[in-house]
């Protein structure tokens, strides 16, 4: 049995809109284990993007616990939380984030500077498939491209979790694919939890396991027998 | 947003406001002059002589072109005051006993005018009084003809012919070392052996006169009777240092708004151009709902037309209180019976113009831009900037640079005309600062130059005629003089050029070889020597002859015997007076054919046995006039570095002000554009204080880079801020000094810096959430 990445245990999320009060998550309990390819599947408003927020330290519930291995995030202060994300965990943006006045190295080596351990930009840039773009601006590059800088650029630092949120949201079919592909196989060869978030249930397929959230509860918790390449996905 | 605005109107109302204080502060100061000289009939034409019988008078009013003429009593005696151990120097001026006076009329302030028939009666002007706290009633005690008589002030007056109380040859005013008292004719001239004679005429011309023709006639008629030189009302001393003031006034009213004006406009057009780039969907919304264009386009000229507005409000309004702060200043100078300051609504219209105008031209680009975006568009997201290496990452530099510095480095360079922009600006309000503050300098610099360097006497002696070198033995073995040396001094008119074309009035001043107490020094601060023959002139005074040395000068004595010789120019003198001639005292005794013959003595004592010497001064029939460098110095200092801090006060308020505009308006601009980026860095592991200095490191650089700029702007807004101020009698050599530059770096750092750490608190409300599902 692995281990345990994320130990979360009634989380519960209220958010003040003016006067209105929105329950965004309602005693969530779910693990994440060591090495596995999990898939955040729910509607929009489900509650999955806070979740991942919560996981990736950047929200504190209102209320529950959350461990990091042994840290309880809960506990931890903005400074601490910063600490986290800096050492720990790597995040992938619907719409990329890069910052435009980079190149693709560069924004890679943004993350290389600060790391205790990471691999040469060049490294994690051919891990995705971009080794001959690596001197170009995002403005030089398509949808696809970017995102994997973006995947380059959180994976380079070595991280303990990889947390993608809508990865291919912004993206057409086959540039999805391409994306998932390398979320794929840097799951599959540097051994990182990864935790993926989509509305698409057909990319579900190709995770260990899919966590189904609805109106801010867990609402199925499902594992994949057999997974489909993301080589294979139709949608 | 609201901060922003804030600021740039700020900046504008600076601007408002030094255009409204200074354009009608010089407007009331022309106003009030103009009426002044019309009401109490100022003279145009004036001349002093050593004795003249009252016949004369009126051949004097016969000469074509004089409207009315006026012979007087003009004589300079040393005074006895209780409240100051030094001679102080009174210069008495004779008036009709009857209140008749047609010519430089007196407004009397309080108390009345003499009695006739009466002794000892005076009117003393305003300024004098004040600065001894006399008033009707009191006695001054003052040395005529050797003897020590009481002068019983009746009545406190204000003439136009001094409106500013200075002692020819100095250059500031010593009220309480120099008085003005106006005695009734009879009893004056009396004292003088002057009775039915005069010395000194003033003269107002009709409609249509030629003043060089009276000038002339003027002289001829008095050339026999021991005239000076007749001159003009541009010569006359009072006039002309209120001249030189409007002057200064006008050349401050067009550079220091200019620069404000600038800044404003700048900022106006980035924050628009910002803003439209960061509504472009709502634009679109309102357009697709069918707002006309014009409608948007009037939206956002709205807003910029707030600020101006406001501004303007702002600027118009401490305008109107820093020119009454100012001309309240100006009354301790200038004394006239009414100063007011008066807000000139056409000044006021035309500020709002000029605001409006300069506002408007800075957002038409920007209004135009959001007019005409077509609707679709604006609801794409902007496309994305285009970046490209530096110049330094192509000189392959950039190993030295980590990713945030080549962050920064790229982003000044993308907008590169905006980065130079804000670099200006910056550097503007350090040239501001440095342009408020260096006159301080200059007049460091002179006092410097004049006292310690040039006149390196205690005190100055002139006796009441020229007389015999023996003279000086008398005045050194006076108690406590250390040293006395001889001068003399004698007013001529210089011609020049082939037909005498060019012609100057002045004084040649001869002095000893051997001699110590008085330096001759040029602006850059060498000691010129004497040659034993020929003039050494100011270098002023040389241009407008147009003589250079080695050329032949006529020179024309206007004292005693009148005489006409041929002088070599032997040299030039670069001085701050600019109107002087020197001569080696044998050489000019010589020229003048008078023996050894001096005008005064400067003298060094030894302040052990002051009031003794006071005494003996006071005592010594021979002396005329005594004047203390040191007391005129303190007084000197005193009122100006008053002034000066004040002054100072608005000009750090106003360096700030632009400092202040520009740095926080950059950074909150940068944290637009870049809160995204700035989030992300923050959601993948970058610290609070990481993501600052990449903020703040774009401002920083440019603020770096503004400093030079600025300090080298700054030193040419002195350059030519001096140049503007010359006149001819004062030369200024244009001085900033070290602490100056220092100060308007320090100021606009510590500006900066506060601007910096208000908008880095905003960084800690970044939405760390929000960027992860934003476009842009």
């Amino acid at each position: 049995m692995r281990e345990a990445v994320f130990e979360a245990r009634g989380v519960t999320k209220v958010y003040h809109v003016g006067e209105v009060e929105v329950l965004a998550l309602r005693g969530v309990d779910v693990d994440l284990y060591e090495g596995e390819f999990a898939v955040l599947l729910g509607p929009s408003g489900s509650g999955k993007s806070t979740l991942l927020n919560i996981l990736g330290g950047l929200d504190v519930p209102t209320s529950g616990r959350v461990h990091f291995r042994e840290h309880d995030l809960t506990a931890f202060d903005d400074a601490a939380l910063t600490h986290y994300r800096r050492e720990h965990v790597g995040f992938v943006f619907q719409f990329y984030n890069l910052i435009p006045s980079l190149t693709a190295r560069e924004n890679t080596a943004l993350i290389t500077e600060i790391a205790h351990n990471p691999m040469k930009p060049e490294e994690a840039l051919k891990l995705v498939g971009l080794g001959d773009r690596m001197d170009h601006f995002p403005s030089q590059m398509s949808g696809g491209e970017q995102q994997r800088v973006a995947i380059a650029r959180a994976i380079a630092k070595r991280p303990d979790v990889l947390l993608c949120d809508e990865p291919t949201g912004a993206l057409d079919v086959k540039t999805g694919i391409v994306v998932l592909e390398a979320i794929e196989r840097v799951n599959r060869e540097l051994g990182t939890t990864t935790a993926v978030i989509t509305h698409n249930a057909v990319i579900a397929g190709i995770a260990d396991r899919v966590i189904t959230i609805s109106n801010g509860r867990i609402a199925n918790v499902m594992r994949n027998e057999k997974k489909t390449a993301a080589r294979e996905l139709v949608w | 947003m609201a901060a922003q605005a804030v600021a740039i109107s700020l900046v504008l109302a600076c601007g408002v406001a030094t255009f409204v204080m200074s354009l009608c502060t010089y407007a009331s100061m022309m106003r009030t002059r103009e009426r002044y000289y019309d009401r109490y009939s100022f003279a145009s034409v004036f001349t002093h002589l050593k004795r003249a019988p009252n016949s004369l008078s009126a051949r004097i009013a016969e000469i074509p072109g004089v409207a009315a003429a006026q012979t007087r009593v003009v004589v300079d005696v040393t005074l006895d005051l209780p409240d100051i151990a030094e001679p102080a120097t009174g210069r008495l001026i004779s008036i009709p006993e009857y209140q008749s006076q047609q010519i430089n009329q007196l407004h009397i302030r309080s108390g009345r005018y003499i009695a006739p028939r009466t002794e000892g009666e005076v009117i003393v002007d305003e300024a004098f009084a004040e600065a001894h706290h006399f008033g009707p009633g009191t006695r001054v005690k003052a040395i005529i003809n050797g003897k020590l008589d009481e002068l019983t002030i009746v009545g406190i007056g204000l003439s136009p012919e001094y409106v500013y109380t200075i002692q020819p040859g100095q250059i500031f005013p010593d009220t309480k070392r120099f008085g003005v008292f106006w005695m009734a004719y009879p009893e004056l001239s009396a004292a003088f052996g002057l009775r039915d004679s005069f010395n000194d005429v003033a003269l107002t011309l009709g409609y249509g006169a030629s003043e060089p023709e009276v000038l002339k006639r003027l002289d001829d008629l008095t050339a026999s009777y021991g005239g000076t030189g007749a001159y003009a009302r541009a010569d006359q001393l009072s006039h002309r240092f209120v001249s030189d003031e409007l002057i200064q006034l006008r050349a401050m009213a067009t550079i220091v708004p200019i620069t404000f004006f600038a800044v404003a406009a700048f900022l106006l057009n980035v924050v628009l151009n910002r803003l439209i780039s960061t509504q472009r969907e709502q634009i679109a919304a309102l357009k697709a709902f069918g707002y006309a264009r014009r409608e948007v386009g009037w939206h956002f000229l709205k807003f910029a037309l707030l600020i101006v507005l406001f501004g303007t409000a702002i600027g118009i309004g401490l305008g109107a209180w820093l020119g009454r702060g100012v001309t309240r200043m100006y009354t301790q100078f200038f004394r006239f019976p009414t100063f007011e300051f008066y807000l000139d609504p056409r000044v006021v219209v035309f500020a709002i113009a000029i605001s409006v105008t300069a506002g408007g031209l800075a957002v038409a680009g920007a209004v135009r831009r959001a007019m005409r975006l077509p609707p679709a568009e604006a609801m794409r997201p902007d496309a994305p900037p285009i970046y490209r290496p530096t110049v330094v990452e192509r000189l392959g530099l950039q190993r030295l640079f980590s990713q945030p510095v080549r962050m920064i480095l790229r982003q000044i360079e993308r907008k590169p005309s905006r980065s130079a922009l804000s670099i200006l600006g910056v550097a503007l309000s350090i040239a501001v600062m440095i342009l408020g503050s260096f006159s301080k300098d200059i007049v460091d610099h002179i006092a410097d130059v004049q006292f310690d360097r040039s006149q390196r006497y205690d005190f100055h002696v002139s006796f009441v005629e020229p007389t015999s070198a023996r003279a000086l033995h008398e005045i050194k073995s006076l108690p406590g003089v250390l040293r006395a040396e001889p001068f003399r001094t004698i007013p001529v008119r210089l011609h020049a050029g082939q037909h005498s074309q060019h012609s100057r009035r002045t004084g040649v001043i001869g002095l000893p070889q051997d001699r110590q107490l008085l330096q001759l020094i040029d602006l850059r601060l060498h000691s010129a020597t004497l040659p034993r023959e020929g003039l050494v002139i100011s270098k002023t005074l040389a241009e407008s002859l147009s003589v250079n040395v080695g050329d032949v000068i006529t020179v024309e004595t206007m004292e005693g015997e009148r005489r006409t010789v041929n002088v070599r120019v032997a040299d030039l003198l670069d001085d701050f007076g600019g109107t002087s001639a020197y001569m080696d005292l044998t050489a000019l005794n010589r020229l003048l054919r008078e023996g050894d013959t001096i005008s005064g003595a400067f003298i060094a004592t030894d302040p052990a046995h002051a009031s003794e010497l006071y005494a003996a001064l006071k005592n010594t029939p021979r002396i005329a006039g005594v004047t203390s460098k040191q007391a005129a110095l303190a007084s000197f200092r005193k009122t100006i570095a008053e002034n000066f801090l004040r002054m100072r006060l608005f000009n750090v308020l106003f360096g700030c002000t632009i400092a202040i505009g520009v740095v926080y308006n950059s950074a909150r601009i940068a944290l637009s554009e870049r809160s995204r980026e700035l989030a992300t860095l923050r959601v993948i592991g970058f610290t609070r204080r990481e993501i600052s200095s990449i903020l703040l490191g774009e401002v920083g650089l440019l603020i770096i880079a503004a400093i030079p700029l600025g300090l080298f702007i700054g030193y040419w807004f002195a350059v030519f801020a001096t140049a503007a101020m010359q006149t001819e009698t004062q030369r200024f050599p244009a001085i900033v000094q070290t602490s100056t530059f220092a100060f308007a770096v320090a100021v606009v750092l510590i500006a900066a810096i506060a601007s910096g750490v208000l908008v880095r608190r905003r960084l800690d409300q970044l939405d760390l959430v929000g960027v992860l599902k934003s476009r842009d």
